[in-house]
């Protein structure tokens, strides 16, 4: 691996990293499509500051950038509140407008601008590593690592200061408010740091895909963990990991680094789809398999119990008799039976089923406590 | 040279004329669908389905490695259906909600289809160049052909929003009571999504898959803001969305380097906010401007009450009063006021500058009064403070 390919990486990495940090309260927010909208509209303030300042390195760049996302989110909040649209439209009226006007731009004055749309769309990562800090001569690395490496700083810094308020406001807005925390100042904090990161996602992946860094590993990780402070590690390493892993790929396939990178994550977001051990559909559907037995014997048990010693216990105790009165399968009975047999809940005594201490114990637990 | 004659000059060109018919077939297309997936709160399904369908398209082309625009269709649908599925599982089956599955599903898709759309490029036949023009649309490469495509695209849309007319209406304002009277709601659902696909496979070669889902908002969003029936707001949307596709093109011709499909989401944009301020009954310069008469119209009966007012404590409502006397209490204003009561000859103004109730404006007063308060003897305005005179 040569320093080149170790920068791209290193740059994607600390990109996906700072993204996945305020991706998971947008996905806990319920407000993952905002950052779809900022992430194109960022285009514009990059375009219009660059205009402004003919310098494609001015911090201010970041600046507007910034600001354009904070602008999008303003717009779509004053939409709302007129009342004349909903929010989907309202986010669907914003962002294609002001990316329009972005592309436009860069068509204009597509000799000043050194973006092309292919740039837009799919990022610049490949490039970014002959773009070199210098400070007196003396080479400090890739401009871009230290830009994303400042963005993941500021995406760090943020969670660890507000940790409490963003969790309050994220789970439970109305509690929050009655506290005394102000849900709309911190949601207006956090979509600034969104808007910021927005800026480095750009950079790594362009408009589109940069909803791929901020959504798809929070998303996989909120799959697989409820505690959030796992899931924030969960989705840092999901992104990283789609970082590293969409960078091979694409260099194996010679084919787009951002897209890969997409590809990735969504290949791991539908892992974690399936095979997640609390909510994915593979263990969903054992876990619904195993209930219907589970269900099936502590039936049976009540049954047995209900009979127990009666005048009746002759007729409804038979193994044979199960599917008339329990209306099962004979084959299903048979099966629950073995299945009881094999856990010590009943034993065959004169062709009779009789419950075993074990049998009778769940039985009245099921009695007193229900199925559950 | 006028705008009209330079559009004319325009469409006498037969490229022009070839790419403003195919963009106005789309905008038709894209606006009356639009308008059920507004009603519906899909707006940003269609943006997810649209960028969904560049995978297809790009694998569509890679495998028949022709530029028959049935395949890449065919290919665009079936992965916009792909997309519209996941985005619907994804909620269903875990904890994720449905931002969330628009996320995954637009972002995973497009970078797939990038993949692939890169893949393509890199192969050595020539055949390959100009699939990039689905991203953004490129709406001069529009054959004549490619319109026929589009206007069998549009036809079918038209033929069966009007064929289920009944059912989308319902649909689309109350899916519950749909389903108890018996429709088939989930085919009806299907359906009608199926016809969004519809929609992005016309405008995959003017608008491009990234910014489709404006022309599905647009057009129908700025139609909302006129009628309140559904059939005027489909007319009006397919209106609006012709309007904005011939806009676009003939815009974008004037000019090298302006690209058709920005250029016609600008134009729809120009229309939606246009609508939302200039509408009349919704539009914000029309209630702002209703406001302001009801405003008036309140201060003017305020002056009215007070001259009765002071008119009773002289024992005849008739008793004339300096206009002074009334700014006094009703403050700034009471010339504005005292001309519209006047207008409607419920006050006369008498040669000395005092005024005076007339017997309609008595009329007027006592009405009010009547339904403000029944029962309250008449007080002076309580908002109003004294000001001091000028």
């Amino acid at each position: 691996m040569t320093g080149l390919q170790l920068e791209i990486q290193l740059i994607a990495v600390l990109a996906a990293a700072a993204c996945a940090l305020s991706g998971t309260f947008l996905v806990l927010r319920r407000v993952a499509m905002i950052s779809d909208a900022i992430s194109h509209t960022v285009l514009l303030g990059i375009v219009v500051m660059f205009l402004l300042t003919q310098d494609l390195h001015s911090p201010l760049l970041v600046i507007g950038a910034a600001l354009t996302g904070l602008l999008t989110v303003g717009l779509v909040s004053l939409l709302l509140r007129t009342g004349l649209v909903r929010e989907d439209a309202a986010i669907g009226l914003v962002f294609p407008l002001l990316f329009s006007i972005g592309v436009i731009l860069i068509s204009w004055y597509a000799e000043y601008v050194h973006l092309d749309v292919d740039a837009v769309l799919l990022g610049e990562l490949a490039f970014a590593p002959f773009d070199r800090l210098e400070v007196d001569g003396l080479d400090l690395g890739p401009r871009r690592a230290w830009l994303m490496g400042a963005i993941l700083v500021i995406n760090l810094i943020f969670p660890l200061a507000l940790y409490k308020e963003l969790k309050l406001t994220a789970f439970d807005p109305g509690l929050a408010a009655v506290l005394g925390f102000s849900p709309a100042l911190v949601h207006t904090l956090h979509l600034g740091v969104v808007s910021v990161t927005a800026v480095g996602a750009f950079d790594a992946v362009g408009v589109v895909l940069a909803v791929a860094l901020f959504i798809v590993p929070p998303a996989t990780a909120l799959l697989l963990s409820d505690h959030l402070p796992v899931v924030i590690a969960l989705a840092v390493a999901v992104g990283a990991a789609s970082a590293v892993g969409g960078y091979w790929v694409a260099h194996t396939f010679d084919t787009s680094i951002a897209g890969s990178m997409a590809t990735l994550g969504g290949v791991f977001f539908g892992l974690a789809f399936l095979g997640s051990p609390s909510q994915g559909l593979v263990a969903r559907a054992w876990r619904h398999r195993r209930q219907r037995w589970e269900f099936a014997l502590r039936l049976l048990v009540m049954h047995l119990l209900t009979h127990e010693g009666t005048a009746t216990e002759a007729g409804e105790a038979a193994a044979a008799e199960l599917p008339a009165h329990l209306r099962w399968e004979p084959r299903f009975a048979a099966t629950v039976v073995r299945l009881a047999e094999e856990a010590g809940l009943v034993e065959r005594q004169n062709g009779l089923l009789v419950l075993t201490p074990r049998g009778r114990e769940l039985a009245w637990e099921v009695m007193l406590y229900g199925t559950g | 040279m006028g705008p009209l004659d330079l559009a004319v000059l325009l469409l006498s060109d037969h490229t022009v004329r070839t790419v403003a018919a195919g963009a106005v077939l789309m905008g038709i297309t894209s606006g009356v669908l639009g308008v059920y997936a507004l009603l519906r709160r899909q707006s940003l399904l269609g943006d997810a389905m649209s960028h969904a369908a560049l995978p297809g398209l790009a694998l569509a082309f890679l495998v028949t490695r022709s530029k028959e625009s049935a395949f890449l269709l065919l290919g665009a649908a079936f992965a916009a259906w792909v997309g519209a599925l996941g985005v619907i599982a994804i909620p269903n089956y875990t904890r994720l909600k449905p931002d969330a599955a628009l996320g995954i599903v637009l972002s995973v898709f497009f970078g797939f289809g990038l993949v692939v759309l890169t893949v393509i490029q890199r192969l050595p036949t020539a055949a390959q160049a100009g699939l990039d023009k689905f991203l953004f649309g490129q709406a001069a490469t529009i054959l004549q052909r490619d319109v026929l495509t589009m206007a069998v695209i549009a036809a079918l849309a038209l033929l069966v929003v009007i064929l289920g007319w009944k059912e989308f209406k319902l649909l689309s304002f109350d899916p519950a009571f749909a389903a108890v009277q018996g429709f088939p709601v989930r085919l009806l659902d299907v359906a009608l999504t199926s016809l969004v696909i519809l929609a992005i496979l016309a405008g995959l070669q003017t608008v491009g898959v990234v910014l489709m889902s404006a022309m599905l908002i647009a057009p129908a969003a700025a139609a909302r803001q006129w009628t309140d029936r559904l059939s005027t707001m489909v007319l009006l949307a397919a209106v609006f969305g012709a309007a904005a596709g011939l806009g676009g093109v003939l815009l974008s011709s004037l000019g090298d380097s302006l690209p058709t499909g920005p250029t016609i989401v600008v134009c729809a944009s120009l229309l939606v906010y246009g609508s939302l301020l200039f509408a009349p009954h919704r539009g914000l310069v029309w209630r702002r401007l209703v406001a302001g008469r009801r405003q008036r119209a309140v201060r003017a009966l305020q002056v009215l009450a007070q001259l009765y007012w002071l008119g009773s404590q002289h024992g005849d409502p008739f008793y004339p009063h300096p206009a002074g006397a009334l700014r006094a209490l009703a403050g700034s204003g009471v010339q504005a006021s005292l001309r519209e009561l006047a207008a409607r000859n419920w006050v006369r103004r008498l040669p000395d500058g005092r005024v005076a109730l007339t017997p309609e404006g008595l009329a007027a007063v006592s009405d009010f009064l009547q339904q403000a308060a029944p029962d309250t003897p008449v007080p002076p305005s309580s908002e109003s403070k004294p000001e001091a005179g000028p």
